[in-house]
């Protein structure tokens, strides 16, 4: 489409190129703000002084003798052993995300095919499913939890995680199958497989995008999840969200903030060699699917 | 600045693990509890002790988990630190012990006025102490030649006399973030003004009274003098803004002190200025307008014998004297022997002296303090009038504790 | 596709909704029918650090039997629901009856807690939804348009507002907006008011939530309509440049109908998501001036006596709320789905 620029009358890039600085600078600046802000202290970074000490570093140069400081990332990375977090943090994401799209792609691919009503009624019920306020569901899960034993296991956040998130992982799949003609698999059928040899040998090789796709939705979700891992995960299998968390504080004692935004800031640069990473396939797998829904 | 802070950590846990090495347990202890450095102090010198597992779960969260977690059978947790205000939930659900045959066995050395009696029957053993009392500064009040309030009427007065000065815009400073925050100052601000929260001998509200009026019109003259956001600071924010020179009187907890006067977030100026003093009364009452609050642990109902045993014992330990060293010293106000205070304890240590009330340990307590923290900041808005807003929360009330069956 | 084999297929999917999902909305929904029993309360003399004072406590002994013997508590059918902390039956009727002006009806009800909810949640949900899905909508038109070696960067820096944890995102925007941040001293100099503070009022706190969520929403739009924008026909779009259609007519008949399924999609999750507003209104501390039925939820849960039975009415009536919502949609689906 880089052509389509050339062909722009100059208004229309002008007018592109506002839109797109206005967004970028709306979408970034905080984050831009953060990472520099990371650097400092807390009293600058936070000033209710003069917000343009966190520019200067008054405080920053009064408490660490220089004008930027790692004492943020050296606390939340050493001093709280961020990293056990962190860590815990890929084992939630991988299974979430493998156990999500494995149940989801089975269970879309049928919704997308099934000709009958039931169908429709089932994504119907996933859809209200989705309506269910999540604190309310983990206050209902602790009681049981507790009496049998499954508390604080990363096996139990994972697996919550995954059926919280399976009714916008069906939806998102089952549009994407539905893009796939079915002739395809049917095809495939009448050369003599089953249902599920034909999903495997021939929906599977071209499904991926698809896949991927909603397999960042799914990552995000357990990544950024906070109301699921705070309550059911004890302490040794905590992940990152409830560990920022406890940096920030109470009532009656203060927390370590500079903690939180450090290594908030820190998580994100993996974050973005993986968009770098997936991002032709983000595109392609829409591009597959939800066209038309 | 830390780096120094970690040092002294490590030296602490070698010089801890010697210490701590006679604790000898029978079972296994497993505890839930707030997350600051107190609590960490209690639960390691808890985890010293050998001859069973010792683990401990400590986060901000832990009131919305430990009632589950001790209702098992057996509970997930052996122990709950919990303060004044949060044991009555335990209570009501009937999931602790009473610890009287276990104090009997193994804790006659534990102070009596540790001991936390409800009818005669030991439920808890308190270790810390905290309570909000007023921090100024002292720089500014010399400058307009006032003394040290102890009273609201001064704290107003004085808070006039800085604007006038053109020392600071909004002097006054609160805790006063709708929702608990905002709650817990018209707590403090009615038992200042001598009020009752309930019908004598029931669980009836009655706030919409003269005192409630009054309180309620004291904290609006405050927050004349406070930051327009007043409702969205909670002790974070009025600290901050304390700490960046904005603010010179606040009512402020204990155990915030200490990070106000050490030497990270301010400038030199302000930190060495900052002083405590006891807590404050108003309208010419003699009960101070705050409460006192108190940390303690409690021993879980449904787990065995040798667990219960090895859970006093080992929590014993964990607010025994032992665990005082110089780090430790200064995360609280210990309620142990050996504890020596520090000048940012005056405050907690003057209110006790006052005569402040305890926070009340009532089973509907926690159900009014919700109410009050949702409906006060109307009239804070100026949307509504003094009665209407008390009348609100005694609806709320009466419709959440018709709910929980205190009321039919 | 077969009964059989569709069953297979869609089988785990099944088990995990009904295990973590509907057998817990179904506890919540009877859960929400029960009120503790009547608890018998004693006075008793309680003694603590400070001294010992009169007060009291629930007889444990007196109810034990009687919450053996039904542990859910007692049934009080749709009490929960119709009492002041929720539909407020008694309340509203009181009031329609003592007030004479439509004005004056409405403020009242505004004091009411559900109903000062519901006043915010709409109007939330009716502002963000259609913003979120103009501004994705112009955003991945824009960013369509760039040179490809730009558009990884661009894709990356406009997901940002959804990656980042609101815990600490909302943290720093709202010192950001502080009457002292750097965005708050940008609009009082806008505005020419050094006292203009976003906090302290309440119109400002709704529209800086709203702000806040669409800012925060508009990447999910963004990314499925940008991936949707792939797909567009070139061979369609050169056929409306040879007959002559400008840049806007080709958007207006081109690309807007062959990305009204997309809509379909983004509308459905995000009428949801904004009907469920909670995360900004506590992140912001905004909850003296805007709550949500979410909101309310968790202030149920958060307390040191936990309302249960309150909560789970109050889930209840947002899935209502929830289905209510969506219906114009879902019937539109299943208009679409029975054609077939």
């Amino acid at each position: 489409m880089s052509s389509t620029l050339k062909r722009q009358p100059p208004a229309v890039t002008f007018l592109v190129v506002s839109i797109l600085a206005i967004w970028m600078l709306l979408a970034a600046f905080p984050f831009l703000w953060t990472l520099w802000g990371s650097f400092k202290v807390e009293g600058d970074f936070f000033s209710k002084a003069d917000w343009a000490n966190a520019l200067r570093g008054t405080l920053t140069q009064a408490e660490t003798g220089g004008r930027i400081t790692g004492d943020g990332y050296y606390g939340a990375w050493v001093q709280e052993e961020f990293w056990r977090a962190a860590w815990n943090s890929i084992i939630v994401c991988f299974f979430v995300v493998t156990i999500s799209l494995t149940l989801g792609t089975l269970g879309g691919y049928a919704l997308a095919r099934s000709t009958y009503r039931y169908a429709f009624w089932f994504l119907l019920a996933a859809l209200i499913f989705r309506a269910m306020p999540p604190i309310t569901l983990v206050s209902g899960y602790l009681p049981v939890f507790f009496q049998w034993n499954l508390w604080g296991h990363t096996a139990t956040t994972i697996i919550v995680l995954v059926a919280i998130n399976q009714p916008f992982t069906l939806w998102m799949l089952h549009s994407f199958f539905k893009n796939i003609p079915a002739e395809l698999d049917e095809s495939a059928m009448v050369d003599g497989c089953t249902r599920f040899q034909a999903f495997r040998n021939v929906i599977i090789p071209v499904m991926w995008p698809g896949v991927i796709t909603t397999g960042l939705f799914s990552f995000l979700l357990a990544y950024n999840d906070f109301a699921v891992t705070t309550m059911l995960l004890s302490k040794e299998n905590q992940t990152m969200i409830p560990k920022v968390a406890s940096f920030l504080g109470t009532t009656q004692t203060k927390g370590n903030v500079m903690f939180a935004v450090s290594s908030v800031v820190s998580v994100t640069a993996p974050l973005f060699l993986m968009i770098m990473f997936f991002q032709r396939q983000i595109v392609g797998g829409l591009t597959a699917g939800a066209v038309k829904g | 600045m830390f780096l120094k802070k970690v040092a002294l950590t490590s030296a602490m846990s070698i010089i801890a693990g010697a210490a701590f090495a006679e604790c000898e347990i029978p079972g296994n202890v497993s505890i839930v509890g707030n997350e600051f450095p107190a609590i960490h102090t209690v639960a390691e010198g808890a985890a010293a002790c050998t001859g069973g597992e010792v683990k401990a779960n400590l986060t901000a969260d832990h009131q919305k988990i430990n009632l589950a977690g001790m209702q098992g059978n057996p509970a997930e947790y052996s122990s709950a630190i919990i303060a004044n205000s949060s044991i009555v939930a335990l209570m009501n659900e009937d999931v602790i012990r009473p610890l009287d045959d276990l104090v009997a066995e193994y804790g006659q050395d534990i102070p009596k006025n540790q001991l936390i009696t409800i009818d005669g029957n030991i439920m808890a053993v308190a270790f810390m102490a905290n309570a909000q009392t007023l921090a100024y500064r002292k720089d500014v009040l010399e400058e307009i030649g006032v003394g040290v309030p102890t009273t609201y009427e001064e704290v107003l007065e004085a808070a006039e006399m800085i604007r006038e000065a053109d020392i600071s815009e909004y002097p006054v400073g609160g805790a006063y973030a709708a929702g608990w925050n905002l709650a817990e100052e018209f707590v403090n601000m009615y038992l200042g003004h001598g009020g009752e929260f309930y019908v004598p001998g029931t669980a009836e509200a009655s706030i919409n009274n003269e005192q409630g009026v009054a309180a309620l019109n004291m904290m609006k003259a405050l927050t004349e003098y406070m930051n327009p956001d007043f409702l969205t600071h909670d002790s974070n924010a009025t600290s901050a803004e304390m700490e960046a020179g904005n603010v010179m009187l606040m009512n402020m907890w204990g155990s915030r002190m200490g990070v106000l006067m050490d030497d990270e977030g301010a400038e030199e100026q302000v930190y060495t200025n900052i002083t405590v003093a006891g807590p404050l009364t108003v309208g010419g009452g003699s009960t101070p307008a705050s409460t006192l609050w108190w940390d303690g642990w409690t021993v879980a109902k449904n787990i065995s014998d040798e667990d219960a045993a090895a859970t006093f014992l080992a929590l014993k330990h964990g607010t025994s004297p032992a665990i005082l060293n110089d780090e430790t010293m200064s995360q609280a106000v210990w309620m142990i022997e050996g504890y020596t205070p520090a000048p940012v304890n005056d405050g907690v240590f003057a209110a006790i002296a006052a005569g402040t009330q305890s926070y009340p340990m009532l089973p509907y307590q926690g159900l009014l303090h919700t109410a009050l923290g949702d409906n006060l900041s109307d009239f804070l808005l100026g949307k509504e009038s003094a009665e209407q807003a008390l009348a609100d929360t005694e609806a709320a009330y009466t419709a959440a504790a018709t709910e929980k069956g205190f009321l039919q | 596709m077969k009964h059989r084999s569709f069953f297979w297929f869609v089988l785990p999917s099944a088990i995990a909704m009904m295990l973590f999902i509907f057998f817990p909305i179904i506890s919540v929904i009877i859960q929400s029918f029960h009120v503790e029993h009547e608890q018998v309360i004693r006075a008793v003399e309680t003694c603590d650090l400070f001294g010992c004072k009169e007060s009291t406590t629930i007889d444990q002994e007196a109810t034990a039997e009687l919450r053996a013997e039904r542990p859910l508590g007692q049934f009080a059918g749709l009490k929960t629901y119709l009492d002041r902390n929720h539909i407020a039956a008694t309340e509203v009727a009181e009031t329609w009856n003592g007030t004479n002006s439509w004005r004056d009806f409405g403020a009242q009800m505004l004091n009411l807690p559900f109903y000062k909810a519901m006043g915010f949640t709409l109007t939330y949900t009716f502002v963000v939804t259609p913003l979120v899905i103009i501004l994705g909508f112009i955003i991945a038109v824009a960013v369509n348009s760039a040179t490809k070696a730009l558009r990884g960067p661009l894709i990356f820096f406009s997901l940002l507002p959804m990656m980042i944890t609101p815990l600490v995102g909302a943290l720093i925007l709202f010192w950001m907006v502080d009457a002292r941040g750097i965005i708050g001293t940008l609009l009082q100099q806008l505005a020419g008011d050094p006292d203009l503070s976003v906090k302290a009022s309440t119109p400002l706190m709704w529209i800086m939530l709203m702000v806040y969520g669409v800012w925060h929403s508009a990447p999910f739009a963004f990314i499925v309509y940008y991936a949707g924008l792939q797909t567009v026909s070139q061979d369609t779009l050169e056929a409306a440049r040879v007959d002559g259609a400008n840049r806007w007519l080709q958007i207006r008949h081109v690309i807007i109908p062959h990305l009204l399924p997309l809509t379909t999609f983004i509308a459905l999750m995000q009428l949801m998501d904004n009907f469920r507003v909670f995360e900004p209104i506590v992140s912001f501390a905004a909850n003296a001036h805007a709550t949500s039925l979410s909101w309310a939820i968790f202030n149920d849960l958060g307390g040191e006596t936990r309302q249960l039975s309150s909560a789970a009415a109050t889930s209840v009536l947002t899935i209502i709320g929830v289905a209510i919502l969506l219906s114009p949609v879902l019937v539109r689906t299943w208009r679409d789905f029975d054609r077939k």
